[in-house]
């Protein structure tokens, strides 16, 4: 390619872009190209950036349209990483269907747990049945996730400004969260961990003490990433001002989260409609007024602290819990409850020889109800439910529609990251070219959600 | 722009540009002495700290110099994992040799990824695999589609499969990564007599899952030792065997 003179094609391209000249670059060839559009004179100059550029935070296309380095139009095209999980869901038992959602954001997978599971929960109607122990255990793993999420979001957000040193911080921090991940469910991602009607397994023993020693680490690595950036002149003139939204266009677009809480509204599902006990925590709602990408970056830094906070109030709960002997992670009712007992041997990981006494040796009852929840499930009853829960990024809303089978007949998620890049547009149109990689990271969609 | 950043205390900065904003953070960070949100105390910046604020990632640098490197050596250096970890599956035998899989398919219907491929076969009283009347004839599982989620060890009812913390699972084939029952079958312990053979006389299925077998029976060992007198297991078995009924009489008396 690079020895022929790149030819100009008329584009049949997506809506907007009809008529304008069309060149694929591929590398070292700018020379070539610029002077060819500068021969054909062309007004508009539409770029295409990703689906797989490095900065785009995933596999994300932004199609920009630009007057020198000025954007004047920029639009978000998604669907590079569409892998059909809602669809899937709809062919796989409601327990199954935890495997699938974890995967949509993969960046907080135990948030879709969390809020597809208080979801069947809500159609099974047994909310307040679901033991205290697996709800404390949920909010322990979802704010450790909120800390991870936002540790990526800051990281990556700085790698993609040539800040390397942003990344490997936030990532060797994150690796304490990661860890403690990987002793609870045996996975660093995609847990499956939160079923519906509690949890898989009981924390693993020590969970609480590693948690514990974890925490001044991330602290430390959350003050060493304040310190390079906050008031790095760099990185000032780099986010400040740049990506502004103000609380009027983010509430019309429907963004929440990180960026609406920059724009000064205090608004948080744990505090305006509470689940899994979240009023219970003392905590505060984290906003700043910049609404710019810097004020989206220090909410994320304070509101890290603010999940560290929550954590310490479990840790003391569930300690306060082990001291009184076991508790039931997983709901009383057997015709719902997930009948495996795992325990460790030297076997590796399996159902624990006494859950195998029980079901294959004393009780016909158990067995049954063991063959049935493991081949077919359970029922939940025909009807249609809506769980909200506060997600890193924003709203993640779990729309589930059963026939009263044993199969969702339809689960829909409303992913933070799609309706957040929505704003994508109204954030980039006027600035530069380089700012549309600042507005994108202070965005931090993740495409496996926003695609699902 | 870089002239207003400076001197803001880090924690407290963001708001907009154009705004007078020094005195006013100023002004709010008086009235609250210590930012309530800040647990430890790290934005609680001295004249000195604050005027540095802006190089403050030197420091952060040069203390990184001087402590150890948290990169991982892998694959020189093998740190292992957690105990819970989901590596690779394992069917899992009896003390006496005998498989613990009963070709249920439980844990085929349950993997959300369709990973598993089980067809049972029947136990016949010349070659007996489990305990009981069906054992796992073929059993496959395709790494390719595994999501190494647990559910399939969930569902298991006799602990015949489980997940061990082994995570080096690479191939360069399709066929490869399709890992058969031989590969996945643990190996038979000292001690073990390789199926099939007759389950311990006088025992029924019921005492295997209760896991009252300890070992292989003389009985066993004989049937073995007349059908398959080169059986590599049989003298480590007969071994064993013995001191088990020799432990048994002792007891006994
Ligand atoms: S770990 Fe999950 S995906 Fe893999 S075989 Fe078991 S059930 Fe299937
Ligand atoms: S491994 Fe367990 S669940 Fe699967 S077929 Fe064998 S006995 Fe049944």
């Amino acid at each position: 390619m690079s020895s022929t003179t790149p030819s100009a094609t008329r584009g049949a391209g997506p809506a907007g872009t009809e008529g304008v000249h069309e060149f694929t670059a591929t590398g070292g060839d700018w020379d070539q190209i610029s002077a060819e559009a500068e021969r054909l004179g062309d007004e508009r100059i539409v770029v295409n950036m990703g689906p797989q550029h490095p900065s785009t935070h995933g596999v994300l296309r932004v199609v920009l349209e630009i007057e020198g380095e000025t954007v004047t139009e920029a639009r978000a095209g998604i669907g590079f990483l569409h892998t059909g999980i809602e669809k899937n869901m709809e062919f796989r038992t409601w327990t199954q269907g935890v495997t699938f959602c974890t995967r949509m954001d993969y960046v907080a997978p135990l948030f879709q747990e969390a809020g597809y599971c208080l979801a069947v929960e809500k159609l099974l109607d047994i909310t307040d049945d679901v033991p205290e122990r697996a709800t404390l255990i949920r909010v322990l793993m979802m704010e450790l996730n909120r800390v991870a999420s936002h540790m990526v979001a800051i990281g990556s957000g700085g790698n993609e400004l040539g800040a390397t040193t942003m990344m490997t911080i936030a990532f060797r921090d994150r690796e304490e969260i990661m860890r403690i991940f990987e002793a609870v469910t045996g996975l660093r991602m995609n847990h499956a961990y939160i079923r519906p009607g509690g949890v898989a397994q009981d924390l693993a023993p020590g969970t609480t003490q590693m948690v514990r020693d974890a925490i001044p680490k991330i602290r430390n690595g959350i003050a060493e990433l304040e310190k390079i950036t906050l008031a790095n002149p760099i990185f000032i003139g780099r986010q400040q001002g740049v990506g502004y939204l103000p609380l009027a266009g983010a509430i019309a677009l429907g963004a929440a989260g990180p960026i609406l809480r920059a724009a000064g509204l205090p608004f948080d599902l744990r505090r305006t409609q509470p689940y899994c006990g979240y009023e219970t925590y003392d905590f505060e709602i984290v906003t700043e007024t910049g609404a710019d990408a810097y004020a989206r970056m220090v909410v994320r830094f304070r509101e890290m602290r603010e999940s560290l906070k929550i954590v310490q109030q479990v840790l003391d709960r569930l300690e306060a819990q082990d001291r009184q002997g076991k508790h039931p992670v997983m709901v009383a009712d057997k015709k719902i409850a997930w009948p495996a007992q795992l325990a460790v041997g030297t076997d590796g990981q399996g159902n624990s020889l006494e859950h195998i006494k029980e079901i294959m040796g004393t009780s016909m009852e158990a067995l049954i109800h063991h063959f049935k929840l493991v081949t077919e499930g359970f029922r939940v009853p025909a009807g249609q439910v809506y769980q909200q829960i506060e997600h890193p990024k924003g709203i993640l809303g779990v729309h589930l529609v059963s026939d009263g089978g044993t199969r969702p007949y339809r689960a829909h998620f409303r992913d933070p990251s799609f309706n957040n890049l929505q704003t994508l547009g109204i954030m980039c149109e006027g600035g530069t070219i380089a700012d549309v990689v600042v507005a994108l990271a202070s965005i931090d969609p993740v495409l496996g959600g926003v695609d699902r | 722009m870089a002239d207003q950043g400076k001197g803001r205390s880090p924690a407290r900065t963001g708001t907009g540009k154009n705004v007078p904003a020094k005195t006013k953070t100023k002004a709010k960070a008086k009235a609250k002495a210590k930012p309530d949100f800040d647990v430890d105390g790290d934005s609680d910046k001295n004249a000195v700290q604050e005027f540095l604020a802006p190089v403050a990632g030197f420091g952060v640098t040069m203390s990184t110099l001087f402590r150890p490197v948290v990169t991982e050596q892998y694959p020189f250096e093998k740190k292992g994992t957690y105990p819970r970890y989901h590596g690779r599956h394992q069917l899992n035998r009896y003390a006496d040799g005998l498989e613990k899989c009963i070709g249920c398919e439980l844990c085929a219907w349950v993997c959300p990824a369709d990973a598993i491929y089980v067809e049972s076969g029947n136990n016949t009283p010349g070659a007996q695999y489990s305990p009981g009347e069906r054992y796992g004839k073929v059993y496959q599982i395709n790494y390719l589609r595994c999501i190494f989620c647990a559910l399939c060890i969930e569902a298991c009812p006799t602990r015949a499969l489980t997940m061990t913390n082994d995570f080096e699972l690479a191939g360069t084939s399709r066929a490869e990564m399709i890992f058969e029952k031989e590969t996945l079958l643990a190996p038979l312990r000292s001690g073990m007599l390789a199926a099939p053979h007759p389950m311990i006389e006088g025992t029924d299925d019921d005492d295997y899952y209760r896991n009252e077998v300890t070992g292989p029976s003389l009985d066993q060992v004989d049937w073995v030792r007349e059908r398959r007198p080169d059986d590599e297991t049989l003298e480590a078995a007969a071994a064993a065997a013995q001191r088990a009924a020799q432990a048994t009489v002792g007891g006994a008396e």
